[in-house]
């Protein structure tokens, strides 16, 4: 295209400053679901070209903060599954 | 066996056992000195990049239930030194896990072990302090460890101890630093890393007293010593806290990939006929008992299982308990125990844990709405907490299929408990 | 009021003033509504959650130009003498101090407000939403001022526009605040956590 580097822009979201207010849902639903208690499911998949400007609009609406759009090449979300004491 | 570490030759005994844990009453300092010679002094350049490649060439993992490489870790705090943030190292004995007593037991019977593998852990990042978070009740003895090593002569760092919060989810690396700075034994959000940023916005390296206890003896008798034991991907010896359906229920020591049998057996062994095996702690996962017995006791050993070592914890089900109940029992546990923070935690837990008390109640329950659940909640918290009680069901849900079937005809197997859990609890 | 000027300067911008003053009064009142509605989670199936969130952020923004005409023709009236300085410094201005003094008050409540909202993103929630509480405040200086500067309660409109933003504005306060401790006594938001009886720290 015009030879930038390819960002992966995905959309994450902080669990702890979220409130299940569902703002997200409502403006990105084919990024976004709700589980059974109102909290937003993302799919952990780059944010298609189409949709960037949809997703901008969800991380600046939260009435949280909860939702950043992490530009570098996603890693897991956390280290490994198991916690570490 | 001799090593070579920092240009001192040091004899130790090649593959024996303990370890970890001396065989008569708790060391003084001079008894420790006496029995494993002194630890490296404080190192030059050379000799920690000597010791960081030992370390990694040991393949110590870590004890704390995650098994992370202890050189990755400690090189990445190293990595993220930046000026005016001093990294500081911390010594985890926090165990919130109700069924494990292995820190406690280490913190009580070889706490200048642990205090040698802080100080060396201090050295490696460039630390000047050490804080040793250690359970109400050994934090005396740490507290007088430390003051025999104070009065012996002037500490390279500076020693605080740290009474533990209590609460499961109080063990997890981000909870500890979040206790240590603002009182909330609460885990926090991962970006930005502890390694980068952690106790007041210092690089923070948070390691398992165990691990520490570890890596004071690599500092002495180099990594070959320790890989004399154990598995050649998971060297070294790790403690185990065996209870349940056991003759001698207690802390253990045993090397990695030791055959399930026979760290049942550390523990006299069997007293009834097993059912299930509970392993890694009430966020491990069940497994029948027959079929792992014959297993190693390691992260390779217990895969295909499904289950893990994590922290070192084995509980021993007898044939005439009732998995179902108990899981039932820990789930609700386990979901009162959640810090509250993130919503599919605070709320999926309690749905699940419902769910299988319904269950093992012989209740009609919606086993679609239950793996629904556990589907919406892994990996959604901010800690593992979440993932731990979904590994749990499922793998009770796994194991369980025939109690399922015959609570469903409302019979039940009845039994006393055999898993503690703490009453009331924090909420 | 004596409006009836015995000069030969139509109130023009006087008038302007008074009534920029009032919409933009209705305005803000609105403004307080919208965004008690968000916090409170209205959402439904024809006017979604963001769209409260949205509304409101854009009517505030359409409060600043009424806000800047209403300042504007204030100060530029050859028939009152409002400086510059007035209209964000309270309490500077020797003509009726008080009346206008609550309005440079509202003005810098309202503006720390708007400019922390604009750079929320840089300034994390926690930062913004200390300072979004500062509408509280505002909200009270602003319609004081209205009451006092302006208060030609005898024209019915007027009047009604007043009345209407205090009960709109009190009502959303009050639905919050019974909501609020509704969820507390439901949800706690956070365990309390039993502090350690014991020593935390002991060097």
């Amino acid at each position: 295209m015009n030879g930038r580097p390819v960002a992966a822009p995905r959309l994450r979201v902080d669990p702890i400053a979220c409130d299940g207010r569902g703002l997200c849902a409502e403006i990105l639903p084919e990024l976004i679901t709700l589980d059974d208690w109102g909290f937003p499911m993302i799919r952990d998949v780059d944010v298609p070209d189409d949709l960037r400007i949809a997703a901008d609009e969800v991380v600046r609406v939260c009435p949280r903060l909860a939702l950043r759009l992490d530009l570098n090449q996603a890693g897991a979300r956390r280290d490994a599954g198991r916690p570490g004491r | 066996m001799s090593g070579v570490i920092n240009g001192a030759v040091v004899n130790a005994p090649l593959g024996q056992l303990p370890r970890l844990l001396p065989a008569g009453p708790a060391p003084g300092l001079a008894q420790h000195l006496t029995r494993h010679g002194p630890p490296p002094g404080p190192l030059s350049d050379q000799g920690r990049a000597e010791l960081m490649a030992e370390v990694e060439r040991s393949g110590l993992t870590g004890r704390g239930g995650a098994g992370f490489p202890a050189a990755r870790k400690l090189a990445a705090v190293r990595q993220s030194y930046r000026r005016c943030h001093t990294p500081v190292a911390v010594a985890n004995g926090t165990e919130g896990e109700p069924a494990s007593a292995k820190d406690k037991i280490l913190l009580a019977r070889s706490p200048h072990l642990v205090l040698d593998g802080a100080a060396i852990a201090a050295d490696l990042i460039g630390a000047r302090q050490a804080l040793i978070v250690a359970p109400h009740p050994v934090r005396d003895v740490v507290a007088d460890a430390i003051a025999e090593r104070v009065a012996r002569g002037p500490e390279p760092i500076r020693w605080r101890v740290i009474t533990a919060a209590e609460g499961f989810v109080a063990g997890e690396a981000s909870a500890v630093v979040h206790w240590i700075s603002r009182g909330i034994p609460a885990p926090t959000a991962t970006p930005p890393r502890l390694a980068e940023r952690g106790l007041h916005g210092a690089p923070t390296l948070v390691n398992n007293v165990e691990t520490l206890a570890h890596l004071a003896l690599i500092a002495r008798y180099g990594a070959d010593w320790f890989r004399a034991i154990g598995t050649v991907s998971e060297p070294g010896s790790m403690l185990v806290t065996v209870l349940g359906a056991v003759r001698q229920p207690g802390v253990y020591e045993t090397a990695v990939g030791t055959p399930v049998r026979e760290v049942l057996d550390l523990a006299g062994g069997p007293s009834q006929p097993l059912r299930a095996l509970l392993i890694g702690g009430y966020s491990g996962s069940w497994v029948n008992a027959e079929t792992a017995c014959d297993r190693p006791f390691s992260a390779a050993g217990l895969a295909d299982l499904g289950a893990a070592v994590g922290a070192g914890m084995v509980a021993a089900l007898p044939e005439d308990a009732c998995g179902l109940a108990e899981t039932a029992r820990v789930a609700r546990y386990l979901a009162g125990q959640s810090a509250g923070q993130c919503g599919p935690c605070r709320f999926g837990l309690d749905a699940i844990a419902g769910a299988v008390e319904q269950l093992a109640g012989g209740r009609t329950t919606d086993i679609s709405l239950l793996d629904r659940w556990l589907s919406q909640v892994a990996g959604r918290g901010a800690c593992g907490h979440p993932d731990g009680v979904v590994r749990l069901v499922r793998s009770a849900l796994a194991e369980f299929a025939d109690e399922r079937e015959r609570h469903a005809s409302s019979w039940c197997c009845g039994g006393a408990s055999v898993l503690p859990v703490p009453p009331g609890g924090l909420r | 009021m004596s409006a009836a000027a015995a000069g030969s300067a139509l109130p023009m911008l006087w008038l302007v003033s008074r009534a920029s003053g009032l919409a933009l009064l209705a305005g803000l009142s609105l403004v307080m509504v919208l965004g008690t509605a968000t916090r409170m989670g209205a959402a439904g199936q024809r006017v979604p959650g963001f769209a409260w969130e949205e509304l409101h952020r854009i009517l505030a923004l359409f409060c600043v130009a009424f806000l800047i005409l209403h300042v504007g023709t204030a100060i530029l009236d050859p028939y009152v003498s409002i400086g510059w300085a007035a209209t964000v410094l309270p309490f500077a201005s020797g003509y009726r101090t008080l009346a206008i003094g609550l309005g440079a008050l509202a003005v810098d409540l309202g503006g720390a407000v708007l400019l922390t909202s604009l750079a929320r993103q840089r300034l994390g929630y926690r930062a913004w939403r200390a300072v979004h509480w500062l509408a509280l405040l505002a909200w009270p200086a602003a319609f004081a001022h209205s009451l006092l500067a302006g208060g030609d309660l005898r024209i019915w409109w007027a009047a009604l526009i007043e009345v209407s933003a205090a009960t709109a504005v009190a009502t959303a306060f009050v639905a919050r605040l019974i909501q609020a401790v509704l969820n507390r006594s439901r949800h706690p938001r956070r365990p309390r956590y039993r502090p350690a009886v014991l020593d935390r720290r002991r060097a």
